[in-house]
């Protein structure tokens, strides 16, 4: 057993575990805060994407470009909010689905309309291609170790934000109890307003560190979603801690099962019967992990106290 | 106000009762084909409404239950089974069983776990399916022949498919709203509403929505089985969740939890969606502001927009 | 909409600056029609709502049959071809391509097809075969088309050749190639101007049989697709093959499987990786710095779609194709050159395909001297191949696949400083492929 091997593979699984949690820290918050669903939130991660994209190829600098895809998407996320999500929060769930999905549609053509169909061209900044030699023999890619660091800044930042400051009370005691916190006084719709611009950033972040390693297309945030959405089911809805161990989980499961189950597989059942069901069952593991986790906790693993 | 709503749904069923004429008079046979791929969906869509929108069991996995049902038509038929009489009643029992299994997992978690649980499992269905290599993978398989009925019924024939697809569509319709009425129906609808309150009174809860849930299964194997006869094809693309994503958007746009909103829903849905893709490649940019439309303005979908429809249904 | 009525006795007092004041007051005071409201009063307010709710659902109703009416009206003369390709969604870009060139052929024939004018109908198959089948369902009985072309996917092409070739009509497919239709379910009337699937990575293989290559590592995503390729490369390839790969459909982080490449240590990688999945693959295949330690070749990879987007990534990678846009005929160069001053980039693989199989048409339809009612001309014609293909010499095999040369490409950076691939040597001439003789046909 090369442990050197399963070591990378560790460290592989747990920077894709980061990348789902920038997306999961927004959806959560959405999901638990406002009660809202938001299948458009891989539209606004895309639209991050984009917008970085872009602004890297025509200034050249990734952290100007990173920032400007952060307040550009933020400002649309509330600006999205306003025009077509603000009356839904009393709505069924599925009024909501509806009217998200509907954003789907409309996002990825309109991406398509600004930027044509074609992928962009994206590369990892000159200044991060490099590799750093993590253990003797590992070469891992620096761009890569940054995407880990950053998403733990940002964990690290959204666990100050919510539990150390005058906003994220706020938003506690909204998620808590909206109706009193509105008798309060506290203008609860420019709150929400501004939580949901948050978790477009979220996103965006997660999209605009995702574009130069992954594909810029339209349609780029549905693949992603749906992995999204079991990392918050099986972290608990509207807790950030259960977004992050649970987008860890995920990741370390699906990394190290494409990795290693095939192998293990064809131990067993002999070579050639691994090489169909190894990776079929390698694309289903997170989904019977899933399954499991609710099965004995349908609430997720961290839920959030909800009155 | 009764009358004016039975007036809207008579005419609706004349409307499609008489399409096979009209595109006979007018001499253009491919509206009997795109009415007849519109009521399977509105079969399929029908079938999950009495789940999600009577029962509240928002299941994000109906499309499994199509494919499930697609290929209880097609592996018959590719080792040289063609007889109706045996693929589609294989086609309700296996859905109904897979939805059985399903159900009976699914349903000890409510709520986003629900949803996700049975994304899940139709996720799972369709990654076998894609790896089966022997029935096409996800090539898929070419039906040979279309499910045989003994000559009494002749599914080659397009106006013959068109009304036997039109019959399945109002029987559906009818034990639906049989269902609803019955003593089942107001359980279902009871637990939705307040389901602790059903399980102090005394009833078994899970019993009940275990068996709707069986029943919307069958009744989406059914739509399977006619949406494989329809396109001579199978794949297990039916079975992908952007499908069941399709089917739940057209119940929701039709107007969840009446039984005629759905079938309105695929209509809708499904004639804009070949009329505007025939205008502009950029047909999704005008088709996704106009759903966020319909959810912020017609709150009981496009149902609760016709006349007489302002008293609740039943 | 509504009027208030002629003022009653009771309003004659007023004045009219009050009488239109309150005309505005009651009118702003009226329900707007698409609200249901359930507590609404009975009687007279609510039959007229309902009436002019009623109205206007008829308007639309009418509309609705009034814009099929005047799509049903037929135009009687030209040539009608229904072209299905994927033209919204992530593979738009692909159906933008062959719907181009589609344009740029009918440009070149002068907007007439074998001297008749012509329509194209574009259909959008949304990559799904039931709704490929509908296009060409509508194609067929309500354009009432002369020949159905495009389709890139095998699995709407499965579903779609054999209701077109079913209603008499002639199916001229320009990308997807499923052996089906190459061996078993070979159709007079079904010609592709593409390849058969297994052609591409055969010739890849062949190549690196004869360079003596061995310890290949082959990678390929887990559909019908993917495990084809893999089998047509082992086929000519019979060099150690280290382990065959299959990952998840759609999948976009290879960070896992470059490490366990990098673990097996192997002399050279095959992939098979369409698209987005393309993209991603060799973006990150560089990131790890394998581009200059372990060679890789791939088929339906690195083309003039992908090269855009990931740029010097896929610089040195190799490609076998029966054409690239450096092949040198006249044909081809007038394509290209007229293709990038049209359009403005690189025409591709697909492009050159659906341009041929629009020429393939006019020399059908000119054989026949403009008699579309007589398929059998046309089919001897369509043999015949008598057009100036993009790849040079075109001709058929018994199952209408073409028999054609395969080259080796390489991505290189070409004298405006942008990719491009250019060919490096043939690799096949001549080429067949491997299921012809499944085929009963013979002519």
């Amino acid at each position: 057993m090369n442990w050197l091997l399963v070591v990378e593979q560790c460290l592989n699984g747990l920077q894709f575990g980061v990348m789902l949690f920038l997306m999961a820290a927004g959806l959560t918050l959405v999901f638990g805060i406002m009660n809202l669903v938001n299948l458009a939130h891989g539209s606004l991660y895309m639209v991050g994407a984009y917008l970085a994209t872009a602004a890297f190829n025509r200034t050249g600098s990734f952290l100007a470009a990173v920032a400007f895809a952060l307040a550009a998407t933020l400002a649309i996320g509330m600006l999205v909010e306003v025009i077509a999500l603000r009356t839904l929060y009393e709505r069924d769930h599925l009024d909501q689905v509806l009217a998200t999905f509907g954003l789907i549609l409309f996002f990825n053509e309109a991406v398509a309309i600004v930027w044509g169909r074609a992928a962009l061209f994206t590369a990892v900044p000159r200044a991060l291609s490099g590799h750093l030699q993590v253990l003797p023999g590992i070469p891992y890619p620096a761009y890569r170790a940054v995407i880990i660091l950053v998403g733990l800044a940002v964990a690290l930042l959204l666990y100050v934000v919510v539990s150390r400051t005058r906003l994220g009370m706020l938003i506690r005691a909204g998620a808590s109890n909206r109706t009193m916190v509105g008798a309060l006084g506290v203008n609860i719709r420019l709150l929400y307003t501004v939580v949901f611009g948050f978790g477009a950033a979220l996103a965006a972040l997660g999209g605009a560190m995702a574009g130069p390693i992954y594909s810029v297309l339209p349609g780029m945030g549905e693949e992603i979603l749906i992995q999204v959405f079991v990392v918050i089911v099986i972290g608990g809805i509207g807790s950030i801690r259960g977004a992050l161990v649970g987008a860890v989980v995920v990741g370390m499961v699906d990394t190290l099962g494409r990795a290693f189950l095939k192998p293990m597989l064809s131990t067993v059942i002999g070579p050639s019967a691994a090489d169909n069901a190894g990776p079929a069952l390698a694309s289903m593991l997170i989904y019977i992990l899933m399954a499991a986790v609710l099965f004995f906790r349908p609430q997720g693993l961290f839920p959030a106290v909800r009155s | 106000m009764r009358s004016a709503r039975a007036l809207t749904l008579v005419a609706g069923f004349l409307v499609l009762g008489l399409v096979p004429v009209v595109a006979a008079l007018a001499n253009q046979p491919f509206y009997l084909d795109l009415f007849r791929r519109i009521m399977i969906f509105a079969i399929a869509a029908v079938s999950l409404d009495l789940i999600l929108g009577f029962g509240g069991m928002v299941s994000f996995g109906h499309a499994a239950y199509l494919g499930i049902g697609a290929y209880a038509v097609a592996i018959p038929a590719f080792y040289g089974i063609h007889s109706g009489l045996v693929q589609w009643p294989l086609a309700l029992a296996l859905s109904g069983l897979a939805a059985l299994a399903i159900g009976a997992v699914s349903l000890r978690t409510s709520g986003v776990s629900f949803i996700m649980i049975t994304l899940a499992f139709a996720q799972m269905l369709y990654y076998l399916g894609i790896s089966i290599n022997a029935w096409g993978a996800d090539d898929g398989m070419r039906l040979a022949r279309r499910s045989q009925f003994g000559g009494v019924v002749d599914l080659a024939n397009a106006y013959v498919f068109y009304y036997v697809v039109f019959g399945v569509l109002v029987a559906l319709l009818w034990l639906g709203h049989r269902l609803i009425h019955a003593r089942f129906g107001v359980v279902i609808r009871a637990a939705k509403s307040n389901e602790p309150r059903m399980r102090a009174i005394g009833f078994a809860t899970f019993r009940y929505k275990l068996a709707a849930f069986v029943i919307a299964g069958a009744g989406g194997g059914l739509a399977g089985a006619l949406l494989t006869n329809q396109t001579e094809y199978l794949t297990p693309s039916y079975m992908h969740w952007t499908r069941s994503g399709d089917i739940m958007v057209m119940v929701i746009l039709g107007g969840m939890g009446t039984l005629y909103g759905p079938v309105l829903g695929a209509v809708a849905f499904l004639l804009l969606e070949d009329i505007l893709s025939a205008w502009t490649v950029h047909w999704q940019v005008v088709l996704g502001p106009l759903l966020v439309l319909v959810v912020l303005y017609a709150r009981r979908g496009l149902y609760g927009l016709l006349p007489g429809a302002g008293a609740r249904d039943g | 909409m509504a009027h208030l009525h002629p003022p009653t006795r009771a309003h004659s007092d007023l004045g009219q600056r009050q009488l239109r004041r309150l005309d505005g007051v009651l009118e702003s005071r009226r329900l707007p029609a698409a609200s249901i409201r359930t507590t609404q009063w009975p009687g007279m307010r609510r039959t007229k709502e309902v009436t002019v709710r009623q109205l206007r659902i008829v308007l639309v109703l009418l509309l609705i049959v009034g814009l099929f009416a005047g799509q049903a009206v037929l135009a009687a003369e030209p040539v009608k071809i229904g072209f299905i390709t994927s033209l919204s969604g992530p593979a738009g870009i692909i159906g933008k391509h062959m719907k181009d060139s589609v344009e740029l052929a009918l440009e070149h024939l002068g907007r007439k097809v074998g001297g008749l004018d012509v329509e194209v109908i574009y259909g959008d198959d949304q990559r799904k075969p039931d709704v490929g089948k509908q296009l060409a369902d509508e194609m067929l009985k309500k354009h009432k088309v002369n020949f159905v072309s495009g389709i890139i996917w095998s699995n709407v092409m499965l579903a779609v050749a054999p209701t077109v070739t079913g209603a008499g009509t002639i199916m001229v497919g320009t990308n997807a190639g499923p052996h089906e239709l190459a061996g078993k379910m070979c159709s007079e009337l079904y010609f592709t101007t593409s390849w058969q699937n297994d052609q591409t990575p055969e010739a890849m293989g062949k190549y690196m049989q004869d360079q003596g290559l061995t310890d290949v590592y082959a990678m390929a995503p887990n559909y019908a697709a993917g495990k084809d390729m893999v089998s047509g490369f082992k086929r000519y390839f019979k060099g150690r093959v280290v382990d065959e790969v299959y990952t998840k459909l759609g999948q976009q982080d290879y960070q896992a499987e470059i490490s366990q490449l990098r673990g097996k240590n192997p002399k050279a990688v095959f992939v098979f990786y369409p698209g987005d999945m393309g993209i991603q693959f060799l973006k990150q295949y560089a990131q790890a710095g394998l581009r200059e330690q372990i060679p890789l070749y791939s088929v339906y990879t690195v083309d003039e779609i992908s090269l855009p987007a990931v740029g010097e990534a896929a610089l040195g990678n190799y490609e076998t194709r029966y054409w690239s846009p450096d092949l040198k005929n006249e044909a081809n160069a007038k394509y290209v050159g007229d293709f990038k001053k049209k359009f403005g980039y690189t025409p591709s693989f697909y492009g050159a395909q659906s341009y041929d199989g629009i020429l393939l048409i006019d020399s059908a339809v000119r054989a026949v001297r403009g008699d579309l009612g007589n398929k059998k001309g046309m089919v001897a014609a369509m043999r015949k191949a008598d057009f100036r293909s993009t790849r040079g010499k075109f001709s058929f095999n018994v199952n209408h696949t073409p028999i054609q040369n395969f080259y080796l490409l390489r991505a290189v950076k070409g004298a405006g400083g942008d990719m491009e691939m250019q060919i490096q040597k043939t690799v096949f001439e001549n080429h067949k492929d491997a299921y012809y003789q499944e085929c009963p046909m013979k002519w």
